[in-house]
């Protein structure tokens, strides 16, 4: 027998080849893509780095007192956020206090309990919410809200909760209640539509099974349905809340713009991003400007440490498959 | 190719400009003042094809810093620069006051017929939060006809920083000494009480919609949406009812305690002078002493100047107060230090 002649195998392309692609086109593309991919988070490095540079003159005079101090005085250069780091958080935690029932209950009707015909056309109504400018839903506060809300819902909410120290003082309309009851409008749409989604993502079989078990449709839906969504229904509100803490036109024509701190919804309050629209354009000395970048820089960072702290508990929950944790 | 194309494009443009020489000139600043300078802006390029005006209503702030900055030509506030900002400009700067605002006190009473009074010290303890119910003694007792309720006070202020802000703040600065050394004076304050609204507007509509809310506006946003508002006490003791007219006679008391030499920095709220209203004050052009470009600075003084003449006859309809006539030669004599290259400009803008 002679050996037959072996013929060389060709070594396997290095994966690195394969992806660089082998034609000047596909090279391109790539190039461009990761371009594109490389811009977005360059741009959100340059923003904090902009936005500390701006603001060092605010840190060093002010340092970490600037956090918890109240007094804004723009006349003796003298600066504290507390008032509006409080707002900021309180109006928008409120504001998910009155919108979370709102857009599950919205996003359960129209899954579990809706006919057919009535669902598209309350889907879209709900999410029209989100269309509308937000200086409207301000102007629709002024002149409809604030006036509701002080001769419907003020007194009897005084009347029965009047001794707690959440519903103490006078009220003068404007006011973090005020604010807080806007937000929960304008964050309605977003959790809604997205809960929606992800109601509509259970599997019918989980319905089937708990049906099948003897459960009731509210049964089915509180024991079957909401726990396997539970990660992308967080999710949902983490979005909310996201659009609550950055909302301004809306929320500075109604929460009072005070620079104060106060336990009562009654009472007018501030919001960081409130403050900034409206002292940015006036505001005269470098200080006072620096200590307007610095509240930008913490809106930026509070915002940061809600989404990072809103992941994590998404990957708490979201052991185990459940719907809509991929997408987040 | 397309490197050609640029190049061509360019120097299509360099040769097309001296075609039309035009003098461009930008401005920014002041918002209140912005209707009249766009007026102006407007007729005065209607008359003067040669000279292209723009004027940005970015607010003081924003004027003072790109005027500092020279980003634009002329800068407008309703605050006078600080010391300190004219020395960081080796004060090259003029004050040049163009027109006159007057702040008004607007407040819902819906049972009350007839316009409130407030004497000085009244409406500094109100805006500090001393007093707080309208059937307070002390203001039923200059109000003698008028049957005031017993509601709580609501304060409304601006929110935003603003020259409104300004007059009213350093007017209660210099009638009360307690608000002067607690709150002082400035686009925007740490006011002792109140609401914040954003703008003439977000103060009135917070007003309108609080029963028992006293808020500060322009006069002439006050008088375009018909708000009621109050006379005020002069320092000749007169309650003087806000109108144009009044408020022109605060700059004419004003003068007389002003030298010919000032620098038109000055406060002239709470003026002499029996019908003057006490609560007005100037609104200022920024302008360079020294410019580098004599075209644009011969235009810039002959635009200032037309503003100061014919132009002030345009303020009443806009809802501005003209400047007293007798300010205009003081005016002129500024007007006429403003140099380029070492020689004054204002040959070039005489008519």
């Amino acid at each position: 027998m002679t050996a037959l002649p072996i013929e060389p195998v060709p070594a396997p392309e290095p994966r690195w080849r394969a992806l660089r692609g082998v034609n000047a086109g596909d090279r391109i593309y790539r190039g461009t893509l990761t371009v594109l991919a490389v811009t977005l988070p360059l741009l959100l490095l340059a923003l904090v780095g902009e936005l500390v540079a701006s603001a060092w003159p605010a840190i060093r005079r002010f340092g970490p007192h600037f956090l918890w101090t109240s007094v804004w005085d723009p006349v003796a250069g003298v600066f504290g956020a507390a008032p509006m780091i409080f707002g900021t958080i309180a109006s928008s935690l409120l504001a998910l206090v009155i919108a979370v029932p709102l857009s599950l209950g919205v996003a359960i009707f129209l899954t579990e309990f809706a006919p057919k015909r009535v669902r598209q056309p309350i889907a879209f109504l709900v999410e029209l919410l989100a269309a509308i400018p937000s200086v409207v839903y301000g102007l629709w506060g002024v002149f409809v809200l604030i006036p509701f809300l002080r001769a419907q819902v003020v007194p009897p909410l005084r009347a029965v909760l009047g001794w707690t120290p959440f519903f103490d003082g006078v009220f003068y309309g404007n006011s973090l209640l005020a604010g807080g009851v806007i937000l929960a409008i304008m964050i309605v749409p977003y959790i809604a539509a997205v809960s929606r989604e992800v109601l509509l993502a259970v599997p019918g079989s989980q319905r089937e099974a708990a049906l099948g078990m003897g459960a009731t449709r509210w049964e089915a839906v509180w024991t079957a349905v909401v726990p396997y969504g539970r990660a992308g229904l967080i999710g949902a509100i983490i979005l909310g809340l996201g659009r609550a803490l950055g909302e301004t036109m809306a929320v500075t024509m109604l929460i009072g713009n005070r620079h104060d701190i106060g336990l009562s919804v009654l009472q007018p309050a501030y919001t960081m991003a409130a403050a900034i629209a409206n002292e940015f354009s006036e505001a005269t000395t470098n200080l006072y400007l620096s200590a307007l970048f610095e509240v930008g820089l913490l809106l930026f960072v509070i915002t940061v440490v809600v989404n990072a702290l809103a992941r994590l508990l998404i990957w708490q929950v979201a052991r185990g498959t459940a719907v809509g944790s991929r997408a987040l | 190719m397309a490197k050609y194309s640029i190049v061509a494009l360019t120097a299509a443009l360099a040769l097309a400009a001296p075609a039309s020489a035009q003098v461009k000139l930008n401005g920014a600043g002041a918002t209140f003042p912005n209707i009249i300078y766009q007026d102006w802006i407007i007729n005065y390029n209607r008359a003067h094809a040669t000279v292209q005006l723009n004027y940005q209503s970015i607010g003081s702030g924003g004027g003072i810093r790109q005027f500092s900055e020279r980003t634009v030509d002329f800068g407008a506030s309703d605050a006078p620069m600080t010391d300190s900002a004219i020395a960081a400009i080796q004060s090259n700067v003029l004050h040049i006051p163009t027109v006159l605002g007057g702040v008004v006190a607007t407040y819902n009473l819906a049972e009350v017929q007839g316009a409130l009074r407030f004497t000085p010290d009244v409406l500094a303890d109100i805006f500090l939060g001393k007093i707080t119910k309208w059937s307070d003694a002390r203001i039923t007792s200059v109000n003698p006809g008028l049957k005031l309720p017993a509601e709580d006070i609501v304060v409304v202020h601006r929110a935003d920083g603003s020259g409104t802000s300004f007059i009213f703040t350093d007017y209660l600065s210099k009638v009360s000494p307690e608000w002067a050394s607690k709150v002082s004076k400035g686009t925007s304050v740490n006011w002792p009480v109140g609401l914040g609204g954003k703008g003439n507007e977000g103060v009135t509509a917070t007003v309108k919609q609080t029963p028992g809310a006293i808020g500060y506006v322009e006069l002439g946003y006050a008088q375009i949406n018909k708000l009621p508002f109050a006379a005020v006490q002069n320092k000749a003791g007169k309650f003087i009812t806000p109108t144009l007219e009044s408020v022109t006679e605060a700059a004419a008391g004003a003068m007389k305690a002003m030298d010919p030499g000032t620098d038109f920095r000055v406060s002239i709220t709470n003026p002499n002078g029996d019908k003057a209203y006490p609560i007005a004050s100037f609104t200022w052009f920024l302008l360079h002493k020294q410019y580098d470009d004599a075209a644009k600075a011969g235009e810039l003084v002959k635009f200032v100047w037309w503003a100061e003449t014919d132009g002030q006859g345009r303020a009443p309809g806009l809802g501005y107060a003209p400047l007293p006539k007798q300010l205009r030669p003081w005016i002129e004599a500024r007007l006429k230090t403003i140099t380029a290259d070492g020689k004054s400009v204002w040959t070039t803008a005489a008519r």
